[in-house]
């Protein structure tokens, strides 16, 4: 059974100018998949619309056998669904604690306080200091304490906006070490990257959007031809690469 | 100088800053400058009079005066009933006309322009209903008594003042402690994260009218006590609001309890100083100060 399936989803700003154009994909269960394309292809918007941030304005995005299509994003995440967004992903006004509590309260009462130490235990880096402000973390903390935050409710899936935008190398193989744990821990991952190179690392299954459409969806493979890539982000090899 | 300023600038600070608190939480979570909030202090203010008024006819009794104080149980009772009645007011307007705006991505300055008419029309409507004339929630005299060093103040004017540090420490301690405030907190930071975060961000603006019109009705009902009801009451502290939520930092309670205090106290101290007509110059001075020389307020956040 899909984790996560698109059917011609439709979504944007605009209903007369919608920029994710009828799109359709599945994610299996435990499956790791990133999502790439050129710049303005639509993959942070495509996320935004699955995540309840972006009207959709046709199709059907499905949860597991849940339809989430249009759900704000609080019940989405009641029902199972992780979402980072690529910035402003963590409270900075609030506590380290502060924010995974918030996190937590979707859980019932009694197991609180165990998956909030679980997530601690996960990042040593947080655990060090649990009541400073987040906004005193840097940019590689920042992610940890965002993807904590959205492990802890342990959903069915985890989408990521973008997690090694603004961070220097070094903290991008610490960030994509932790996601490799998180996969290998068998929760569904869905990846949006402009790091090709590190989410070709991670996820065995790649799909491209050009123009808000699905130019390619297949193995991470066959992308490691740099040409190949380019070529689809061109738009040249569309039609004959989507599966 | 005289040191009695001091008792009156803590009075007059008290209802000004629990005026600001409901004012400051609107500002922050809601994001735009409510001028309603003025008049919710005196609808709070003549609701809890028409429930006395009916308590009063249920059972004569309750209007007795409790000693020390100038007035009986009906008044506590009665507030409320007027509390109840003042959120159910707020939340009413906010589903009419804010939240509708609010769902159709209006811009902040619509919404104010909005809540500026809505202000008149509520102003109107309670001249309309109660007319001009002053209202009283009690007309027994009260002698103040001597505090030392040359201070005196009534048993109401001391309730107001330790009813105002209770309600902001609770209101404090319910902002920083709990879940709820948690959550206000988050949404106040950045909605759109917080629903990502699983948070009901419809239930924190529900929950955040509901402690802003609380607090306006009890400021209302205080200045009320203390002074007289007026249709144009809570028109008139407009000002002293705003400055007090500015000068103490949006979003910060404990900041808008301290700027209404500071407000309070410089009005206080004008009067004396430099005569009873520059009172009301006082809150558009420090406005203008704090908005030159600290735009984020004493414990706000300047943004990134």
């Amino acid at each position: 059974m899909s984790a996560l399936s698109l059917a011609g989803l439709q979504a944007g700003y605009d209903p007369d100018l919608p920029i994710i154009k009828g799109v359709s994909f599945n994610v299996e269960k435990g499956e790791a998949v990133c999502i790439l394309g050129p710049n303005g292809a639509g993959k942070s918007t495509m996320i935004k619309a699955i995540a309840g941030l972006v009207p959709c304005f046709g199709g059907q995005v499905r949860l597991g056998e849940t339809d989430i299509t249009c759900m704000p994003s609080h019940l989405l995440a009641r029902n199972g669904m992780g979402f980072v967004p690529q910035t402003e992903n963590i409270f900075t006004r609030l506590s380290i604690f502060e924010n995974l509590q918030i996190a937590a309260q979707l859980l019932p009462k009694p197991e609180r306080a165990g998956r909030i130490e679980a997530m601690l235990d996960m990042f040593p880096d947080l655990a060090a200091r649990p009541r400073e402000l987040a906004g005193a973390l840097s940019g590689g903390q920042r992610q940890m304490l965002a993807a904590a935050r959205a492990l802890l409710t342990e959903p069915e899936v985890l989408m990521l906006d973008e997690p090694s935008a603004g961070l220097s190398p070094k903290l991008v193989g610490q960030v994509f070490d932790t996601l490799g744990r998180i996969s290998d821990a068998g929760v569904t991952l869905v990846l949006v990257e402009q790091n090709v190179r590190a989410a070709l690392t991670l996820t065995e299954r790649a799909l491209v959007l050009v123009d808000g459409k699905l130019a390619h969806d297949g193995p991470t493979d066959v992308l490691h031809d740099g040409k190949f890539l380019g070529e689809l982000f061109l738009g040249h090899r569309a039609a004959e690469a989507t599966r | 100088m005289n040191p009695q300023a001091i008792i009156d600038g803590l009075i007059a600070g008290s209802t000004i800053g629990l005026g600001a608190i409901g004012l400051t939480l609107t500002y922050s979570i809601l994001r735009f400058a409510n001028f309603t909030h003025g008049d919710f202090l005196a609808w709070g203010a003549y609701l809890t009079l028409t429930v006395a008024g009916v308590l009063g006819g249920l059972a004569a009794g309750l209007g007795a005066p409790v000693y020390p104080f100038s007035f009986g149980w009906g008044l506590p009772l009665a507030m409320l009933g007027g509390v109840a009645l003042t959120v159910a007011l707020t939340l009413g307007l906010d589903r009419v006309l804010f939240g509708r705006l609010r769902a159709r991505g209006a811009d902040a300055i619509i919404i104010v322009m909005a809540s500026f008419g809505a202000s008149m029309a509520l102003r109107s409507l309670l001249e309309f209903i109660f007319t001009a004339k002053p209202a009283y929630f009690t007309k027994a005299l009260q002698i103040a008594k001597p505090l030392g060093l040359g201070m005196r103040a009534t048993p109401d004017q001391l309730l107001v003042i330790g009813l105002t540090a209770l309600l902001v420490l609770a209101l404090h301690l319910l902002v920083t402690r709990s879940a709820t405030g948690r959550a206000m907190r988050a949404v106040s930071e950045n909605p759109s994260l917080a629903g990502v975060y699983g948070v009901d961000v419809g239930k924190v603006v529900r929950v955040t009218w509901i402690i802003g019109a609380g607090m306006a009705c009890i400021a209302g009902v205080m200045a009320g006590l203390l002074v007289q009801i007026r249709p144009y009451m809570g028109f008139d502290l407009l000002l002293p609001l705003f400055s007090a939520a500015i000068l103490g930092g949006i979003g910060s309670i404990p900041g808008a309890m301290l700027g209404g205090l500071i407000i309070g106290l410089s009005e206080a101290f004008a009067v004396q100083i430099i005569g009873a007509e520059w009172r009301a110059a006082i809150s558009f001075i420090i406005l203008v100060i704090v908005l030159m020389l600290r735009p984020q307020g004493l414990f706000g956040q300047k943004e990134a």
